[in-house]
């Protein structure tokens, strides 16, 4: 079955607020697809035109083949849409408003139990508790079933896990994973960089544009520099220092290290820590890793700062 | 919420059928008596066996009455010349003054309109009296009787009761309606409800039904109050009543709709539809007649779904009209209720 997304130079804008430059972008059937960018990087944007709640400035998409401007009708059928901020009815209880949207969609909960069944079970236990008042994980699992109870082809989830602690985010992406299975395009926004991983393929974004577009594996593959992480006991005064090291291509703090890369190609880590020391830093460990999805995507947003 | 919405129309009727009137009991007369003929105590003694007057005190100092209405003791005060039995009896001209506060500017009328009544009243005994004196000199006076068609006595609460009814059903039906769609936008489920197929229409089916059965509800206990605890007599149909009800919850909830649709915030909704409310009701005829508007205002009350109503009610309930008697106001208010239901189908937008 064919579900697959494309996107033809896509662009809109909130007055003069440009939120999405032309994106292009083509997803595959039964894709597990990421689009990773930081807040206010458009993703949101382009979820809500994808999802027929807003309308383009200029280019198109289809999903399923249906135009999403024109034949947006049979797209509202095939599509399940999972807004960012919980927007299900809190003053009705968890049984209630699945019956309520399976109702919407003209269906009814038990011929569709088979799609929802992983995760209805883990909420079964609440099902007459107030949506409302469930925890910030059983509302995402429950915002996952409404959109999923009319069996929708492709599901497009706008951080999903924002706010959501690190066991339910783990049995989340589980679940995205047995819904792949099944067959369903699926495409995730999130903040989140460890999360790419998770995906099949990734998009970077950043203000309205994407920055690069691969698989994880490839995205890292592309960072093309060695990266070296680097600790000392004052981490600011080594974030100054090496900022001011004439070599530096790019300083990142990083958790409790410091990501630095170089401008030469080949570079002795000990004449970096010679440097250091001469600036008066002492107790540094310096060594070479491999570069994440975080740096790759720093990288990638500095050198679209300095083109633009 | 639910005990909010069906408690608080019961209370207000019962408080305000008792309370919204225009009768006046206890007018504090103040009374400057510098005469002291018998002409003028039997003025005062009209006042004192009066209910709806409290003489509060006989004086002679005008200086001490106005200190009290300024203290606002008194609501007016009656003064007495010196010479003014003495007048009557020759036949001159006689003069009473009467001081009203006016603050107030419609009680003030009505002080006054009770005040000369009074006096009035004692003018033709005291003339009869004079002139009888003679037996040959019959009295020529014209009196005007009065006789108050469907509702005899006159009486504020029949009168009032049909308008606060139309008031609490508007209340109830404008603000839930104006304040439900933009609710949905500013918890963000309308979100999730616009990706679905649902048709704009059914959308909004189902946000009208719960509001009509509500006003209904809200009907129903009112006339029931009106009947057996206000003892009000429902000469009409009930039914046409709630036909007529029906119709314009139609295009109450019709504008309330179309103004939830328009507004991003409830805070905006609420300001908007309040404004709304204001107008449709002090120009609705519920407190003020609506004939005693300029000509422009009786022109702005063809918008008014409120002042038809009115107008239906209280033709049922107190007159028993029926269909054919209504069926003018009642097309109207039905092609309004058309026009604003179709406007809030048309203004809500599934797609921005």
């Amino acid at each position: 079955m064919d579900s697959k997304i494309s996107i033809k130079d896509l662009s809109k804008s909130y007055g003069d607020v440009q939120a999405l430059k032309g994106i292009n972008l083509d997803i595959e059937s039964g894709e597990l697809f990421g689009l990773i960018g930081p807040d206010g990087a458009g993703k949101t944007s382009l979820f809500r035109l994808l999802a027929t709640l807003l309308l383009p400035d200029s280019g198109s998409a289809t999903l399923c083949g249906f135009d999403m401007v024109k034949e947006y009708k049979p797209i509202r059928n095939i599509l399940g849409y999972m807004p960012g901020r919980f927007s299900l009815y809190q003053d009705l209880s968890v049984l209630e408003n699945l019956n309520f949207f399976a109702t919407v969609f003209d269906t009814r909960i038990e011929d569709n139990m088979e799609m929802i069944r992983d995760i209805w079970l883990q909420i079964e236990p609440f099902k007459h508790r107030l949506a409302g008042k469930l925890s910030g994980g059983m509302k995402q699992k429950l915002a996952l079933c409404c959109a999923l109870i009319h069996q929708p082809k492709i599901l497009l989830l706008d951080e999903p896990t924002t706010g959501v602690d690190v066991v339910s985010r783990s049995e989340f992406w589980q679940m995205l994973k047995s819904l792949k299975a099944k067959g369903v395009t699926i495409i995730v926004a999130t903040p989140y960089m460890d999360e790419a991983n998770l995906c099949e393929r990734v998009a970077l974004m950043q203000d309205g544009e994407i920055l690069s577009l691969n698989t994880p594996a490839g995205i890292i593959s592309d960072f093309g520099r060695d990266l070296y992480a680097i600790q000392g006991k004052d981490i600011y005064q080594l974030l100054l220092d090496l900022r001011t090291y004439p070599h530096a291509n790019s300083v990142f703090p990083f958790g409790q290290s410091i990501h630095y890369t170089d401008k030469r190609d080949a570079i002795s880590p000990s004449e970096l820590k010679d440097y250091l020391i001469s600036k008066g830093q002492y107790d540094i460990e310096i060594s070479k890793i491999t570069a994440g999805i975080e740096d790759c995507f720093m990288a990638l947003s500095q050198q679209n700062k300095v083109q633009a | 919420m639910l005990p909010i919405i069906f408690a608080m129309p019961i209370i207000q009727l019962c408080v305000l059928v008792f309370a919204a009137t225009f009768e006046m009991k206890n007018t504090n007369v103040y009374v400057v008596d510098r005469d002291l003929s018998s002409h003028s105590r039997q003025i005062i003694s009209k006042f004192y066996g009066s209910p709806f007057f409290t003489v509060k005190d006989v004086d002679f100092s005008i200086k001490n009455a106005e200190d009290e209405l300024s203290k606002d003791n008194v609501d007016a005060i009656l003064y007495f010349e010196n010479g003014f039995g003495k007048a009557v009896d020759k036949k001159e001209h006689a003069s009473v003054q009467v001081l009203v506060n006016a603050i107030d500017a419609s009680a003030a009328g009505l002080y006054n309109a009770y005040i000369l009544s009074v006096i009035q009243d004692y003018n033709l005994q005291v003339n009869s009296k004079i002139q009888s004196v003679d037996k040959n000199n019959t009295v020529l006076q014209v009196k005007n009787t009065y006789s108050y068609l469907f509702n005899a006595e006159m009486k504020y609460i029949p009168y009032m009761l049909p308008g606060i009814l139309v008031l609490l059903i508007t209340v109830i039906g404008l603000f839930l309606s104006a304040m439900n769609v933009v609710r949905e936008k500013e918890i963000g489920t309308i979100e999730q409800i616009n990706v679905t197929p649902i048709k704009r229409y059914q959308f909004l089916i189902g946000k009208l039904i719960p509001f009509l059965l509500i006003g209904f509800f809200e009907l129903g206990v009112g006339l029931i109050i009106a009947a057996f605890v206000f003892k009000i007599p429902i000469l009409g149909s009930v039914w046409l009543i709630y036909l007529v009800a029906f119709i314009y919850l139609l295009t109450i909830l019709g504008i309330g709709l179309f103004i939830s649709t328009q507004t991003d915030t409830q805070q905006q909704a609420m300001f908007i539809a309040w404004f709304f409310m204001i107008i449709f009701v002090l120009m609705g005829g519920l407190f003020t007649p609506t004939e005693s508007m300029p000509e422009w205002g009786q022109k702005m009350n063809l918008l008014n779904p409120v002042a038809y109503f009115i107008k239906i009610i209280r033709m049922i309930m107190l007159k028993g009209s029926g269909f054919m008697d209504i069926l003018k106001d009642l097309s109207i208010l039905a092609l309004y209720s058309l026009v604003m239901l179709s406007f809030a189908v048309n203004r809500y937008r599934k797609v921005a």
